[in-house]
């Protein structure tokens, strides 16, 4: 797959990625997913996103070559691969920040390395394709356990963890109200990740009946559709006797809708990082005190975020890109023990030769499209 | 209720979430919790054996944030800059540090042009852009888009009437352009 410009994207022969680096490997792809986020450089709202880039941060494989200084690989190794790229030594990486690690990102210090996702994030092209390129192949892959199925592995490299990392950002505590903005993979995976945590009441924010249905069976939410309301601020505050949730989680990121202004200023003029509609209401929807957790993706420029409010209301804001492999271990058990079934959600499975389709159809959530998975080879 | 010191109650007990969700409050004590707390240290550097990272060749002079100290040891190699939105590209990387706007105004506008270039230079070759194959919009018969335009699960309604005027638009506007220029030099021509 590579990117054609915004809206563009077609399928290419490209060269198969070689060993620049003794630390790196290359991964043949078994499956990979669309992320909500690879929107944003879909629609051209990230920096330095190039014509002939291949995205895609979520992806599993097999081992097909291994640099010389690889020593925890070896050819044929079946690996989920974390969308971070990390070097584990930098003085983040040492104190577990993987996603914020310095020594992979030349183009920026104000984010680590991701796979596919444009220069501003390292240059490194993604795995929605055959082969893929994988650095520090020693920290950054681990090798699937045998109980563990590919589609439930390749939502555990993005999209689950992330979702369950978002939850424990709101530092929520037994009983706690938990309002999520946004039923994507991500929203759905936080809610289900909140009871876990301990929460009381658990609320989904969205404006797709599909994606709300899906919040209600899956991840057990009470949900609300914001277009059935003149101000679903007001609407969660009635609902939480006027004090306003204990948490609230933005699982939405920069392609907010819900404010045409808002709409028009980032997702068309590119002049924000992002529509800040979902972080906007997660600051006036939380009580006084309370805790945002924020792990919707927004660009690297300034938004119109609210932030007197978010001061005069003491709110701790806490957020990050996830480092997903410090989920890991703990995922792994929550699998096991029938907590949680990730590949629940995927509602497509797409070849790889039909990738523009698929990002279209993801891109308008058309055919009840909740997490496509894109499946190289499937003819 | 609010305005008193009570906090309100919640419709359901603790112990009834646990009966009705599975796995509720198996991370009750954050101490379970995998990035509780901030900043800790790892031990296992998750396998790790070097202190500081062999450094990658640098195959071209590789465009790099002013904010870093030097050539991060490893880089993605995946579109060297190039035309005029290289150039572009490269005087922001030069001239201004992340935290200026003008460094992400210049790097958004080179994508503009890079988009453009690219299309103009597709025509040069044996696969020009298709603005049909490559918006996916074929997918609105063959994957049941056009049905999912009524209801409430489409996420770009409100956009309907504005994508074919963003999207095509320019295309149509650039044609109009190269026929009108193609006119006038053949006025010219003949005099």
């Amino acid at each position: 797959m590579v990117y054609r410009g915004p809206y563009k994207v077609r399928v290419e022969e490209k060269d198969v990625p070689a060993i620049e680096h003794p630390g790196d490997a290359i991964v043949r792809v078994k499956l990979a997913a669309i992320c909500g986020s690879d929107l944003h450089l879909y629609h051209g709202m990230m920096p330095d996103t190039r014509v002939g880039m291949t995205f895609g941060h979520e992806f599993i494989g097999v081992v097909e070559e291994i640099g010389s200084g690889v020593q925890n690989l070896k050819r044929g190794d079946r690996v989920m691969v974390p969308f971070n790229v990390f070097c584990g030594t930098c003085w983040f990486c040492a104190r577990g920040l993987y996603s914020n690690c310095h020594n992979v990102n030349p183009n920026a210090t104000a984010v680590g390395g991701i796979y596919g996702y444009s220069h501003t994030c390292g240059g490194y092209d993604g795995g929605q394709a055959e082969f893929v390129r994988v650095p520090f192949a020693d920290v950054g892959p681990a090798v699937i356990p045998d109980w563990l199925d590919d589609e439930d592995a390749v939502l555990l490299t993005d999209a689950l963890a992330t979702g369950y990392f978002g939850a424990q950002l709101g530092e929520i505590a037994e009983g706690d109200v938990v309002v999520v903005f946004g039923a994507g993979p991500v929203g759905l995976f936080a809610a289900k990740s909140a009871w876990l945590m301990g929460a009381g009441r658990v609320i989904v924010v969205d404006h797709l009946e599909n994606r709300l249905e899906k919040a209600r069976s899956f991840a057990h939410a009470e949900t609300y559709n914001f277009t059935e309301y003149d101000d679903i601020v007001v609407h969660l505050k009635k609902l939480t006797d006027h004090l306003g949730a204990d948490v609230a989680i933005d699982a939405v990121g920069a392609e907010a809708d819900g404010n045409l202004t808002q709409h028009v200023t980032s997702a068309k003029l590119k002049l924000q990082g992002g529509s800040p509609v979902a972080l906007n209401w997660c600051i006036d929807s939380v009580r006084k005190g309370g805790t945002i957790s924020v792990m919707g993706a927004y660009g690297p420029m300034f938004s119109a975020v609210k932030f007197g409010d978010a001061m005069n209301k003491g709110l701790t804001l806490r957020m990050n890109q996830c480092p997903v492999k410090r989920q890991w271990p703990r995922l792994f058990e929550h699998i096991r023990n029938g907590y949680l079934k990730p590949s629940d959600i995927v509602t497509h499975r797409i070849p790889l030769e039909h990738i523009a389709e698929g990002y279209h159809i993801f891109s308008a959530k058309l055919d009840g499209c909740i997490k496509p998975l894109i499946v190289p080879n499937a003819g | 209720m609010t305005y008193t010191s009570e906090r309100p109650p919640i419709a359901e007990s603790s112990d009834s979430l646990r009966a009705r969700i599975p796995g509720w409050g198996a991370d009750l004590d954050p101490k379970v919790r995998p990035s509780v707390p901030k900043l800790q240290w790892q031990e296992d550097k998750t396998g790790a054996h070097w202190e500081f990272p062999e450094r990658q060749p640098e195959k071209w002079p590789r465009e790099r944030s002013i904010e870093h100290e030097f050539l991060t040891p490893v880089f993605g190699t995946s579109c060297p800059p190039k035309g005029l939105s290289g150039a572009l590209r490269r005087f922001s990387y030069r001239k201004y540090s992340e935290g200026r706007a003008a460094h992400w105004l210049l790097l958004l506008a080179a994508d503009r042009v890079d988009a453009w270039e690219s299309h103009l230079r597709s025509f040069a070759t044996l696969r020009p852009d298709n603005p049909v194959t490559e918006t996916g919009v074929l997918s609105e018969f063959t994957r049941h888009g056009f049905s999912s335009r009524a209801g409430k699960n489409r996420a770009d309604v409100k956009h309907h009437l504005a994508d074919p005027i963003i999207i095509a638009g320019p295309w149509v506007l650039a044609a109009g352009l190269a026929y009108s220029a193609a006119r006038k030099l053949l006025r010219w021509r003949r005099g």
